[in-house]
């Protein structure tokens, strides 16, 4: 394990515990309708936005899925601007015209999220294609889930981007579900990174719940992008705890998918956050208070951003026809 | 002043718009290939290097989204399609991304992407290499969709197109690459969102759309020789449309044809018609009558594509028909 600075090692540590604790704090205004748009919670999947993220500058370009409060947050967005998009409201990164599923912030090089499957994967792509015109030297991330490996998309942005050697990163975030369906009962071969293998995309399995191995599976692939040897392909291995929308926890609630209970528990028992927290206690990296401090400062941060979001105003009906077309 | 042919006009328009904007590229299947494109993007290669011209795979779902994530990277590319029946393929990077993606990130990107399909109707090549598609397109909110029927329109259409900061649906019609005409060897643009009278008259007016503007214009000199003075509106912009531009033209006649390249059924010209009725319906003399491909696939057989394809006799008999609809022809 190579050495790493106590620096840097609670900022790993602050980026997932402010996406746990977000994706938490929305969780009670979902159940009383505060919340309408269709969230899909990271909670359980922090280690991949944050150790892929860690390793990228400002300029380079990330696009996300349906699940994207997480990548959001990882490259740098601000918090108070992405709750208030999740309340539908005017100061919302998009106005209150996207929700939960639409969250940008090009100042940071969020690009944009969407909910279509596979359908930002080219868009990544194109942002690639972009840096490698411009030979800027930035580097492009696309975000997707295992249910992603259905769409004939994403097997014709590999064969491109290989193709033109373009700067791309293609991270699968395996959860190993697709909405409701176990991913098995999608395709044969379960080790979804091999299909980068036939079109010679550098391409490996990680497990997505340690936050050091996916930082040093992206930093690689990252470099390598930067000195122009091509795309990568990481699958992240890992677990949501809720489930596919909403804060469903397939145990009660309103199942939008149902998963075997014990199953359940024993991904609750890789958590991510946890897991990380033993490394760093272990390591001397932090103590339990300094843990403790930093929760505190999470939790209380994703409590104002809800606070500033109610506080808000929503958009008005007559500027609905606003941003139909740029001027 | 210097003559062009249509489809010299859209090279002339991407090399000077390559010229004078470092983040103009080309993409797409073919461009390298004459077979593909004609002489569309003739020396763009030699000229811009294959970093800026860049042939592609057959993928159109994913390079038409890589075209359009590089616009929103802050590039502006024209991605191609030679026969626009591919990009169906493409769909969702138009739709779903392109067209949506400034309004539902509260402009805070826009997508300066041209998606240029190229209508290939006639030669027998049947129902999968000949559609024209520009109605799907300007149904949805946020696209713009731009049908040029003349050299220099399909120039300065295209170099506004690649100004735009708007995904613009820029549709060329191959049986009018050889049409020549009158094209400024500068630079310039032609405004999106603005059509234009190519003949002015009183008795009926003809709004054509892309080659049906051409036919129209046959027709009108064909009516004239029966004293039917007919006033001839070439769309170019099917969307945003120039609706004050034909309803003036309508309010002035009081009798409309229009005469589409694209099928009936929710067609363009069905648009238009409910937009006369909508706001001008009183100063109607006579129903409008629709020249348009019927509803059905492309036929291979020529005998059959010639029953399929209209022209200006088609649009002559509309004509006369809204001409002596009217109990007394004012």
């Amino acid at each position: 394990m190579p050495s790493h600075t106590t620096e840097f090692l609670i900022s790993l540590y602050r980026t997932m515990i402010r996406i746990r604790c977000c994706e938490e704090s929305l969780v009670e205004p979902i159940l009383s309708g505060d919340i309408r748009t269709p969230c899909h919670l990271y909670s359980g999947e922090e280690a991949i936005a944050a150790g892929i993220c860690a390793s990228l500058k400002k300029e380079d370009q990330v696009f996300g899925t349906h699940r994207s409060h997480g990548h959001f947050l990882a490259k740098g967005g601000g918090m108070k601007a992405m709750v208030s998009e999740i309340y539908g409201r005017e100061t919302g990164c998009s106005m209150g015209r996207g929700g939960s599923m639409h969250l940008i912030d090009p100042a940071i090089g969020m690009l944009g999220a969407a909910p279509i499957v596979a359908g930002t994967i080219a868009l990544a792509m194109g942002a690639a294609l972009a840096n490698s015109i411009r030979q800027d030297g930035n580097v492009a991330v696309s975000f997707f889930g295992d249910g992603a490996t259905g769409e004939g998309v994403l097997y014709e942005c590999m064969n491109f981007a290989a193709l033109k050697r373009l700067p791309m990163i293609f991270v699968c975030e395996n959860n190993f579900y697709s909405t409701h369906m176990p991913i098995r009962e999608c395709r044969v071969e379960e080790h979804i990174y091999t299909i980068g293998k036939p079109f010679c995309v550098e391409s490996l399995q990680v497990d997505g719940n340690d936050v050091l191995a996916v930082y040093e599976a992206g930093k690689k692939a990252i470099e390598r992008c930067r000195k122009g040897d091509g795309p990568a392909f990481i699958e992240c291995l890992t677990y949501r705890f809720r489930g596919h929308v909403g804060p469903d926890d397939n145990i009660h609630g309103n199942h939008t998918d149902i998963r075997p209970e014990e199953e359940i528990e024993c991904w609750l028992k890789k958590d991510p956050i946890a897991r990380f927290e033993e490394y760093l206690l272990a390591n001397k990296a932090a103590d339990s208070i300094c843990l403790n401090s930093i929760r505190e400062e999470a939790e209380a941060e994703a409590a104002e951003a809800n606070r500033f979001a109610l506080n808000s105003a929503y958009p008005e009906p007559e500027r609905m026809q606003d941003f139909i077309f740029a001027q | 002043m210097r003559k062009l042919t249509y489809s010299l006009a859209i090279n002339e328009a991407l090399h000077q718009s390559m010229a004078e904007d470092s983040t103009v590229f080309l993409i797409g299947q073919g461009v390298k290939s004459p077979w593909y494109i004609g002489n569309t993007a003739q020396h763009l290669l030699e000229r811009f290097g294959k970093s800026r011209v860049i042939d592609t795979p057959v993928s159109e779902n994913g390079i038409t989204g890589a075209a359009v994530g590089a616009a929103i990277a802050g590039m502006k590319p024209v991605v191609v399609h030679p026969r626009m029946d591919f990009m169906i393929y493409a769909f969702d990077p138009i739709i779903n991304e392109a067209a949506n993606w400034f309004y539902m990130n509260g402009g805070r990107a826009s997508v300066p992407v041209v998606i240029w399909g190229i209508i290939n109707r006639g030669g027998e090549q049947a129902a999968q290499h000949s559609q024209a598609l520009h109605a799907m397109f300007a149904h949805v909110p946020g696209l713009k969709v731009v049908m040029p029927a003349t050299p220099y329109d399909a120039k300065g259409l295209m170099m506004a197109a690649i100004k735009d900061p708007n995904p613009v649906v820029y549709i060329d019609e191959r049986w009018l690459h050889h049409l020549e005409g009158d094209v400024p060897e500068e630079p310039y643009t032609v405004e999106l969102g603005k059509g234009i009278v190519r003949k002015t008259g009183n008795d009926v007016t003809i709004i054509g759309i892309s080659y049906m503007a051409k036919e129209a214009l046959n027709a009108a000199q064909e009516l004239e020789k029966e004293g039917i003075d007919a006033e001839v509106i070439d769309v170019r912009s099917i969307k945003p449309l120039d609706s004050e531009l034909i309803l003036g033209s309508v309010r002035k006649t009081g009798r409309a044809v229009v005469a589409d390249v694209g099928w009936r059924f929710c067609g363009i010209s069905a648009e238009i018609a409910a937009l006369v009725y909508e706001h001008d319906f009183e100063c109607l003399k006579a129903p409008i009558k629709r020249v348009t491909l019927p509803d059905c696939p492309a036929p291979a057989s020529k005998f059959l594509e010639k029953a399929y394809y209209h022209s200006s006799l088609d649009i002559v008999k509309a004509a006369r028909e809204v001409i002596t609809h009217s109990p007394q022809r004012s």
